[in-house]
């Protein structure tokens, strides 16, 4: 077999899949601020500790309630959704008429509080959270070993992107939705609820975030920090990738991981600005961004 | 999602009031703050009242940059502890004096701006926030890995010098005047721009770009010197910062710190002169009162972030000022 | 969320009582510096006050005749504000010694200030050995571990088991470099190779392709020259990956048992660590132990709160034998009279400051061997004191002749 660069194409493989496994949490968090951002120009700096909230409400499931990591699944993202709402509701709605930027600066504030309050309650080292039974153990691929868990990770992660992709692009509902972001007082006009559908925007954004939370407990620990630096990561995919397009943000996400995946064999110390410095290259060459229009 | 133009440009500035004209009674507070300042040290712990001066001047750097050309950097941080590396490295391994050690860092830090600042001007808005943020956060693992930054523990045990040659800084009111004076001339050079044909553009750009171009002005350089400026000032900040406690550490380049003076100046009043001032001695007594207290620190910060944003945009100073006017009109 | 204000300030004696002439302001006041929010919140944090109090107790909270004070601040892992704060205490407040400070650089600020100022330093947090080597001050003592003795303890202790073969994980900033040396040095001194070393930045939250790495070079030993959360997710994710059960053994070079709690056995089983203290020892510590877990909410006091505890002890026993709490009287009391405590037995405390114990090399149990919560470790060796830590004469302190 032929080496590249000195690596052998087994280690290249599997660091790949790594890469991709990664990448999806990209995918699916920046196509959760994509998605916010579309329908409200917000962005929602408070995504990272909603990802942190959704591991922790599993993780008090588990512990409190006893319900596993399936029931998790489902409620965690749904309890997300609820406190996204009654951000949007309560305080979100009332910056519509302001500058964006001041959406930026509520949700700072708000990712301060959360990340606070549980950091205050839970300390720091973070909570151990077990892979469910049906998901343990792994596959030997011949190149390397794929924890199962890992293989769900990605197969949910890219059923989730598509499925969202497939909902506002292809369906009635997607249509109001993407109608309303172009010109909301003609929509509301034709008689649609705009406010309800913004306030469902956000839920479902964060509702995203949430269950990408869920599925990173199992494998990083649960713990307050969680989101804060991937947040900034997720951030520079997301000026890369340029918010025009749905399927943009879960492209970007998936080339990314992917992309840092290859830094961590050839050059692991820049494994975490690669990203950074190809959100550089991008803004010289294309400054709306991979998929993005110019405004 | 098809991307939403802005419907209408000026809805893209931060609100902002022009500060009243009223210019014998600002005299008087002028008069008054300047006293206060030279009197602080005698009534306060010194080091304290330098550390409020160092925030307060970077806050002001910040602010020229938010209040006055309606940019918002989340990434400051880089500039302010990027050059309190510089002159910490420089007044300590390379035994320069102190004045030309805080130039140096000021230098590097304006240098540093215009990298970012070339980068980030090329998109506006929020998008302009997040570079600069990702930008920072490069600077951040820059400074945890190169050697002569010393990762965690940080540069310690900085010599504070003698001024010219002459006037011994390890004494500490000559280190509080010193202080004060760089704050001085760092307040008067802003002061000075806001109020010069290039703040007025600068304006211009913040209230509508598309005019302020067809009106034959190049934006992206005015906003280009704008954020070199700023980020140049907040170097002098963090230059002077480091020689104040002896020490260049992580801490004053995390995304944190960004947030922080973004802070500052909204609480104290985006676009209004003394505002960030005012903001940034709030922000420090609370944080070291906070200290001795069992409340966390993040979740008070981010509930005044909060409050201030809700129900509170136009800050301290910003308030006060609008209070003034609604009375004159009274 | 939002609590009334709590005053930080534990005022343990108020009666001033008969004042003893020789402590100044007739009070001894010791002042628990240390991240109280942060990332070393756990390990140190509420804890270390806790056992400072402890150890005032034991006293009565008086010595000499004066009332010992204690009071506690949150440094907010900024190097700034620990210099602010240690200059307040010292200045404003009378602050007679000022204790734990975690966070090296936070540390190596409160050394210069304690230094300057004259005042007693005693460091159970911090790990840098420039603490009392470079930097090190005739105030200043280092009690619980340091990034040596954590690193090359556990480097000669699996290398004399056979375990001679080593791949390296490397948090890249200058810590995880010292640890990775301190640990290289040791392996290859008694024969052992280190068969590759990779480097990963701070904050990495996915560690598969460096373990995977790891687990190519066929070491038999992988360690995690990283901290706190670099080395929990790192730990977790190795077993996920089947690393630990392949019969590649993991090595944590600095890992606290709040770490281990916060991964679980399931997690941390078989893991190898060095500790100073591990709180199921002996009666004595178990004793001990036992108090200070019904005052902190059940929680096992990690090492560097126990090092808190005896740190404080032997400074008022100090203050006792001399009935003064001047700071160079108390300073050269303390290095005189050996260390007698359920923490340490006949310890003593070098020139530059290095208080020399014994520490153990200590493997994780599995879950099955556990017998109830914080049943963690298994004491597999006694590390002598003079082998744990380096020697004064090497450690590039000025205080050695």
């Amino acid at each position: 077999m032929f080496d590249v660069l000195g690596v052998p194409p087994q280690v290249l493989f599997g660091q790949l899949l790594l890469g991709l496994i990664n990448g999806s949490f990209y995918a699916l968090l920046s196509l959760g601020l994509a998605v916010i951002f579309g329908m409200l120009n917000v962005i929602n700096f408070a995504h990272g500790a909603l990802y942190m909230i959704g591991a922790f409400v599993a993780w008090l499931l588990l512990n409190k309630l006893g319900l596993g990591y399936w029931w998790a699944l489902g409620l965690s993202p749904l309890v997300v959704a609820a406190v996204g709402v009654v951000l949007e509701k309560t305080m979100l709605s009332r910056l519509y008429k302001l500058d964006h930027l001041y959406g930026l600066l509520l949700t700072f504030g708000l990712a301060l509080i959360f990340e606070g309050a549980f950091r205050h309650l839970y300390g720091v080292s973070g909570q151990p959270y077990p892979i469910p039974d049906l998901l343990k153990g792994g596959q030997n691929l011949g190149f390397m070993f794929l924890p199962n868990y890992r293989g769900w990770v990605v197969v949910a992660s890219l059923v989730v992107c598509l499925g969202t992709w497939f909902a506002i692009e292809r369906t009635r509902l997607g249509a109001y939705l993407r109608a309303a972001t172009e010109n909301p007082v003609l929509v509301q006009a034709f008689g649609i609820n705009v406010p309800v559908m913004i306030t469902a925007t956000y839920g479902f954004g964060v509702a995203l975030a949430g269950l990408a939370g869920v599925l990173a407990a199992p494998i990083y620990q649960v713990s307050p920090l969680m989101g804060t630096n991937l947040i900034i990561v997720v951030f520079a995919v997301v000026v890369i990738g340029g918010m025009g397009s749905i399927l943009g943000a879960i492209l970007t996400g998936l080339g990314l991981g992917l992309l840092e995946g290859l830094t961590k064999v050839f050059y692991p110390e820049a494994s975490n600005i690669v990203v950074f410095v190809v959100m550089a290259i991008v803004l010289l060459i294309k400054p709306a961004g991979l998929f993005g229009r110019e405004r | 999602m098809a991307a939403k133009s802005h419907a209408n440009p000026s809805q893209a500035t931060i609100a902002v009031r022009q500060p009243g004209q009223d210019n014998a009674s600002r005299l008087i507070l002028v008069g008054l703050g300047l006293a206060a300042a030279v009197a602080a040290p005698f009534v306060l712990y010194p080091v304290f009242v330098m550390k409020v001066l160092c925030f307060a001047l970077f806050a002001c750097a910040f602010n020229l940059l938010i209040g006055f050309a309606g940019l918002l950097s989340f990434g400051h941080a880089a500039f302010f502890g990027g050059a309190a590396y510089i002159t910490a490295h420089a007044a300590k391994v390379w035994g320069l004096s102190p004045e030309i050690s805080i130039l140096l860092g000021t230098a590097f830090a304006g240098l540093l701006g215009l990298a970012v600042g070339a980068l980030a001007i090329r998109r506006q808005g929020i998008y302009f926030a997040m570079i600069t943020l990702a930008l920072s956060q490069m600077v951040f693992f820059m400074a945890l890995q190169l050697k002569f930054t010393g990762g965690e523990d940080g540069i310690q045990g900085v010599p504070r010098g003698h001024l010219f040659g002459a006037i011994d800084l390890n004494d500490p009111l000559a280190m509080y005047y010193f202080v004060l004076a760089v704050f001085l001339i760092g307040f008067a050079l802003i002061w000075r721009t806001v109020h010069s044909p290039f703040g007025q553009v600068l304006k211009a750009i913040r209230e509508n770009e598309p005019r302020a171009i067809s009106l034959g002005y190049r934006t992206e350089r005015y906003k280009l010197l704008a954020f070199v400026l700023s980020a140049s000032l907040a170097g002098l900040a963090g230059g002077t910062k480091s020689l104040v406690f002896q020490l260049a550490s992580l801490t004053d380049v995390t995304w944190q710190m960004s947030g922080e003076v973004v802070l500052m100046t909204l609480l104290g009043g985006m676009g209004t002169l003394f505002g960030p001032v005012v903001g940034a001695g709030i922000v420090v007594t609370l944080e070291s009162y906070l200290a001795g207290t069992n409340l966390p620190v993040p979740v008070v910060i981010g509930a005044i972030f909060v409050v201030c944003v809700l129900v509170f945009r136009r800050g301290i100073v910003g308030e006060l000022q609008a209070l003034m006017a609604r009375r004159r009109k009274a | 969320m939002l609590k009334s204000l709590l005053c930080g300030t534990a005022l343990l004696a108020v009666t001033a009582g008969a004042a003893h002439a020789q402590v100044s302001n007739n009070v001894v006041k010791i002042g628990v510096l240390n991240d109280r929010s942060g990332i070393y919140a756990d390990l140190a944090g509420e804890g270390s006050a806790i056992a400072a109090r402890m150890a005032a107790e034991e006293f009565g909270n008086k010595v000499t005749g004066a009332p010992i004070e204690i009071v506690v601040a949150d440094h907010q892992n900024k190097a700034d504000i620990a210099a602010n704060l240690a200059r307040e205490w010292v200045d404003a407040q009378n602050v007679d010694v000022v204790a734990d400070v975690p966070n090296s650089a936070a540390a190596l600020a409160v050394q210069g200030i304690t230094k300057e100022k004259k005042r007693i330093f005693l460091m159970s947090g911090p790990g840098s050995t420039d603490l009392t080597g470079k930097a090190c001050s005739p105030y200043g003592f280092q009690w619980t571990y340091d990034n040596h003795s954590m690193a090359a303890g556990t480097a000669r202790a699996m290398v004399e088991q056979g375990k001679k073969n080593w791949y390296i994980v490397t948090a890249d900033y200058a810590f995880g470099h010292s640890l990775e040396d301190e640990t290289t040095k040791m392996v290859k001194e008694l024969g052992g190779k280190v068969a590759g070393t990779v480097r990963h930045p701070l904050g990495t939250s996915d560690f598969s392709s460096f373990l995977l790495q790891a687990q190519a070079s066929k070491a038999d030993v992988i360690g995690l020259a990283n901290a706190g959360g670099d080395t929990t997710n790192a730990v977790k994710q190795a077993s996920e990956f089947g690393i630990t059960q392949s019969g590649q053994s993991l090595a944590g070079l600095l890992l606290f048992i709040s770490d281990v709690n916060a991964l679980g056995l399931q997690a941390a089983q078989g893991l190898m660590l060095t500790t100073g203290f591990y709180h199921d020892m002996n009666d004595e510590t178990r004793a001990w132990s036992k108090k200070f877990m019904e005052k902190n909410g059940g929680k096992a006091p990690t090492m560097v709160q126990a090092g808190v505890y005896s740190a404080v002890r032997h400074y008022l026993k100090a203050v006792e034998a001399v009935g003064s709490d001047d700071p160079d009287k108390v300073a050269a009391k303390m290095r005189e009279t050996p260390v007698n405590d359920m923490f340490a037995k006949d310890a003593k405390i070098g020139p530059n400051g290095r208080m020399f114990h014994d520490m153990y090399l200590a493997q994780v149990k599995t879950p099955a061997e556990s017998k109830g919560a914080w049943d963690y470790y298994k004491i597999v060796k006694t590390i002598p004191a003079q082998q744990a830590y380096l020697d004064p004469a090497q450690s590039g302190c000025s205080l050695v002749k």
